[in-house]
This record gives structure tokens, C-alpha cells and sequence, in this order.
């Protein structure tokens, strides 16, 4: 097996034995990219030189700890990873897929990138997104649409769309995403990979570049669900300089996975099977549901009375938040600056007229109307307020049962094109996951299946910092089947 | 109920966004859509029950007040479209 294609945890066995070093992973990975990304396009750039530098340091690391021993090094020394372009990254330039920040280094990187480099990993560069993360395709991308690469026509989800297409064709060992209303977990639903959202307030912000503050939350993207404990692992843990971070322990996650479902409540939401969805998404989900129940669990029917209202609340709830959050793009910092203007007034809005995409200014008019005077009650306030009963049904849900099990999306990637002129239809495919978003608990997309030949994904919901029974199903659920080791076809693609 | 312009014009104006007249069009349909479908939020009987302003609750967090380096300015002023003397240079508000 070509080294590109290996998992994080058999990446990093090799490099601690020696029969592989990560100047050899790394040029691999750096190789593959450069076959197969001018046609799927996950990267808004790459870093090689500097990327190798971090895996010659590494291969030093792991010489001398072969050598002198010790205490074992950490998992992701020595591991190319990529980093959505919507994280800090010093030195690197980091757009968020806008105009508006085209030429903006970040002087620092984000707590969780600084987590990743303290391991020892390789930064191979930064993912495609949906600007500012607005998005479900990364078709708001203002600089292209990444590729699914399981079909070229379609899209890779999103806003994570650009992560999750590199890791589903090997073009990184693992990568980090960011996810407000499923961007981690939809993209990787629709690529074949595993993306976990966790708990709000799990994995610190800092240096995450704000959207929606009170939804926003880092997560991994990997090949399997041991790699994705792997990165979360790394990423996990309170900082202060994130006052949301929350300050408790940080679990074994590694050893989370082993111990299986017997006896486990999963709770199937009736509100998730419903009309509308792809038969095709649907029947996989319940093969799914049946291979759990196989392993020993036991499959429970729950409501969750108020998730259609999570679609408009969510819509109100983001939106404000980012008007609020996005005002700090004025021309006068940093970012694009339209300066030939009679004052400084014009400049401010020539310049965020400019710099900002279609669906970012439709956003900040959403929220700012939801947040202006006369409305703030009727949408803002009531959205917050539809935001607690959706708390409540989770918490309701989880006195009953252990998990939630639930598809991820309610199709299979779809065709570029077809929803960018239709805002609702594209807030649509991500209907699962919102209300897991508003109510700030954990969710992980795993493969179980396809449709059409297209991935579909399994989500699995826990309660507030119960990443480990989360991560434990979705292991468990991994094990018995093998859709996480189908790979996309790119052959001819690598090749010609 | 559908936006009117000059209500497009107002939001616009209150987030300092300058549309072309055909994104205004747009956007006002747009809006006026997603509004719309926002509305079945007004059939729930919301009585009593408390908005949900974040998913942990976390009040009152705090540091010391102690002075600490923060970043280099002159990495700071790096990202600045303008800058003179140390200090980022902008256009007066006042005139």
C-alpha cells in the first residue's frame, strides 16, 4: 500500500518502527496532491517546503527516540495533515474563503493548530470552505468549488467540503474541519469519511475565525474512527484564552473505543425518517440500525418533537450572530480595503460590498434584519427561545437512551449547480444536523453505506461531553462493517 | 408578507453593505422567502420558556488584570492596509 493511503494510527506505528519516515509520508502525500488536486481542488494552498522542514524534524525526533528511548512519541508526529482555511495558521495565509481576507496572515495560530504542531504533525497547507464557513457545497468558496471525489460533478459538502475531499482521496492522513450546523459532519457524510462535531465548548476557538460564536466548534476529519479519536485527542481541552472552553477533564478517547455496544440504548428520533428523504440514504441508515442492534444494542424509538423548527431557528440564530461577528471586516485593519471613496463611511461599505460573497451579505441581512429594532422579539428572541425546547428534547432523549442514531444527511452528494440559486433548498441538506448544533451535544458521521454508488453517512449523537460512548458506537458500528475502507476511484485520474 | 425596498435599503444601510441595484432585487425576494419559512416559528406556544443564548452554561469568567506582552506591532500593522508612524491610518469620521 502506497504510504498516502495509510490511516493515521498505521502511519504512525511505521514511523515509531522505522519502516517508514515521514520525509517519505509526507513526499507521498505531497505527490498525490499534486496528481489529482488541479482536478479536485481541496487545497487553497499548500505549504510543501514548509511541510517537509516539520517532517525532517520529526524523522530527527523518532530517529533519536529509537535510539535513546523514552517515553513513547506522540501519535501525530511526523502526520501530514491539512487545516480548513478558516483556522489561524501563522505565517500561513488564511482567507476563509473570502475576498475580503485575501492577503491576510495571521500573526498567530489557533489553539487547536498549535495542539497539532506541539504533537509534531505536518501542516501540508489550507482547505477549500465556504466563505466564512457559510455553506453546504463550498461552492461560496469566492475562489472555486472543490470536487467530491467519489463523482467530479458533484459536490464535496460543506462548508468543511475542501478537509473532507483531501482526506476521502488520501491527499492528507487526517485533517481539522469547523462545524456550526454540520460542516464537518456533512461533508464528511458525503465524502465517505469520518467527521466528528464536538460538544460546544470541548475544543477551544481560539484562533477559529468567528461565525456563529455560540454554534461554532472545531473538529477532525480522518480516514477511521481511531484516527479521529486520535486528532480529537490532540485538539481537546480547556484554554483560556476561549473564556467558552470548557474546563473538564479530557478523556481517554483511545480507550473509549474498545468495550463494544452490548446493552447499549440507541434511540432511533422518529422525526429523522420522514418523507423526502432518498430511498437509497434511507435503506442504508436502516441496514445500519440493524447492524447495531446485531452487535448487541438495543434500538429504542424517541421524539424529538421540535426538530422541524431547527431549520428556521438555526437560520435566524447564525445569521445574527455572524452580522454581529462579520462587522469587524470595516477596511481599516486589515483584509481588503476600498479606498477611493469620498469618505470613510463608503469606504466601510464599498468595502464589505466588495470583499464579502453572495451568501455572506445575504446572511448579514438576514441576521441584522432578525437583530434590528421592531423584529429582535418576533425572530431573534423566539429563535432563541424554539433553541431551548430543541435542548430539551436532547435532554429529554438522552434520560432515555445512551445515543441518538440517525442519517446524516437526507441525500447523497448532489450535482454542482444544482442548489446555488435556491438559498432553502441548500439549507435543506443540512436538516440532521442543525438541531445537534442548537443544542450544543456531539454528533460523528460514519460511512454505512452508499446510494447511486454515492457515500451515505451514519450519525451518531451523544449527550454533552459523551464524546466516548459517541466515538465507542461509531468504532464498534466501523469494525463490523467495511465502508470506511472503500476508497473512490481515481485511478484514471492519478494516472493521466 | 414580502420586504419592501426601502426596507432592504434600511438593513443594508444598519450593516454598512453597498448592494447594486439588482442585488437589492435579489436579496429582497430572497430574504422575504426565508422569512416566510421562518414564520411556523410563530405557532409555538412560547409562554414561560427562557431563550437559549449558549449551550453551556458559563457566567462571569475571568482573568487577573495584569499587564502581559501582546503581538509585536509591527506584525499587527503588517496586515493593515494603511499605516504611518507606528499607528493605523484611516480616514477622519469628523470632518
Amino acid at each position: 500500500m502506497s504510504a498516502h493511503a495509510l490511516t493515521i494510527h498505521q502511519a504512525s506505528e511505521r514511523l515509531r518502527s522505522g519502516a517508514l519516515s515521514s520525509v517519505e509520508l509526507t513526499q507521498s502525500v505531497l505527490e498525490r496532491i499534486h496528481r489529482l488536486d488541479p482536478r479536485i481542488r481541496a487545497y487553497l494552498r499548500l505549504v510543501p517546503e514548509a511541510a517537509l522542514a516539520q517532517a525532517r524534524e520529526a524523522d530527527a525526533r523518532l530517529h533519536r527516540w529509537r535510539r535513546e528511548g523514552g517515553a513513547p512519541p506522540p501519535r501525530l508526529l511526523g502526520i501530514p495533515l491539512a487545516v480548513k482555511d478558516i483556522l489561524c495558521t501563522r505565517g500561513i495565509p488564511t482567507t476563509c474563503g473570502s475576498r475580503i481576507l485575501e492577503n491576510f496572515i495571521p500573526p498567530y495560530d489557533a489553539t487547536a493548530v498549535e495542539r497539532l504542531k506541539a504533537q509534531g504533525a505536518v501542516i501540508l497547507g489550507k482547505t477549500n470552505t465556504d466563505e466564512f464557513a457559510m455553506g453546504s457545497s463550498t461552492e461560496n468558496s469566492a475562489y472555486f468549488t472543490t470536487r467530491n471525489p467519489w463523482d467530479l460533478s458533484r459536490v464535496p459538502g460543506g462548508s468543511s467540503g475542501g478537509s473532507a475531499a483531501a482526506v476521502a482521496a488520501d491527499m492528507a492522513l487526517g485533517a481539522l474541519g469547523s462545524d456550526t450546523g454540520g460542516s464537518v459532519r456533512q461533508p464528511a457524510g458525503l465524502c465517505g469519511v469520518v467527521g466528528l462535531k464536538p460538544t460546544y465548548g470541548r475544543v477551544p476557538r481560539w484562533g477559529l475565525v468567528a461565525f456563529a460564536s455560540s454554534l461554532d466548534q472545531i473538529g477532525p476529519i480522518a480516514k477511521d474512527v481511531r484516527d479521529c479519536a486520535i486528532l480529537l485527542q490532540a485538539i481537546a481541552g480547556h484554554d483560556p484564552r476561549d473564556s467558552t472552553s470548557v474546563d473538564t477533564p479530557v478523556p481517554d478517547y483511545l480507550a473509549a473505543l474498545e468495550g463494544g455496544i452490548r446493552r447499549l440504548r440507541v434511540g432511533v428520533p422518529k422525526e429523522y425518517f420522514v418523507e423526502g428523504m432518498q430511498p437509497g440514504v434511507a435503506d442504508a441508515v436502516k441496514a445500519a440500525l440493524r447492524t447495531l442492534a446485531d452487535l448487541g444494542a438495543t434500538l429504542v424509538e424517541v421524539s424529538l418533537p421540535h426538530t422541524e423548527y431547527a431549520l428556521p431557528a438555526y437560520y435566524l440564530i447564525a445569521p445574527a450572530e455572524a452580522s454581529a461577528n462579520l462587522a469587524r471586516y470595516d477596511g481599516v485593519k486589515y483584509g481588503l480595503s476600498v479606498r477611493e471613496t469620498d469618505d470613510v463611511w463608503e469606504m466601510i461599505r464599498q468595502t464589505r460590498g466588495r470583499g464579502f460573497g453572495p451568501e455572506v451579505k445575504r446572511r448579514i441581512m438576514l441576521g441584522t434584519y432578525a437583530l434590528s429594532a421592531g423584529y429582535y422579539d418576533a425572530y431573534y428572541l423566539r429563535a432563541q427561545k424554539v433553541r431551548t425546547l430543541i435542548r430539551r428534547d436532547f435532554d429529554r432523549a438522552f434520560q432515555q437512551v445512551d445515543v441518538l442514531a440517525c442519517p446524516v444527511s437526507p441525500t447523497v452528494a448532489f450535482p454542482i449547480g444544482e442548489r446555488v440559486d435556491a438559498p432553502l433548498q441548500m439549507y435543506l441538506s443540512d436538516v440532521f444536523t442543525l438541531a445537534c448544533s442548537l443544542a450544543g451535544v456531539c454528533g460523528i458521521a460514519v460511512p454505512c453505506g452508499f446510494a447511486d454508488g454515492l457515500p451515505v453517512g451514519l450519525q451518531i449523537i451523544g449527550n454533552v461531553f459523551d464524546e466516548p460512548t459517541v466515538l465507542r458506537v461509531a468504532y464498534t458500528y466501523e469494525q463490523a462493517t467495511d465502508w470506511h475502507t472503500r476508497k473512490p476511484n481515481l485511478f484514471t485520474l492519478a494516472f493521466s | 408578507m414580502p420586504l419592501s425596498l426601502q426596507q432592504v435599503e434600511h438593513i443594508a444601510e444598519l450593516a454598512k453593505l453597498a448592494l447594486t441595484d439588482e442585488e437589492k432585487e435579489r436579496y429582497r425576494l430572497q430574504l422575504s422567502a426565508i422569512l416566510d419559512y421562518a414564520d411556523m416559528l410563530q405557532r409555538l406556544d412560547l409562554d414561560g420558556v427562557p431563550p437559549m443564548s449558549h449551550a453551556v452554561a458559563l457566567t462571569n469568567i475571568t482573568r487577573p488584570d495584569e499587564p502581559a506582552p501582546s503581538f509585536p506591532r509591527d506584525e499587527i500593522l503588517a496586515n493593515a492596509p494603511d499605516h504611518k508612524d507606528g499607528l493605523i491610518r484611516v480616514r477622519p469620521i469628523l470632518e
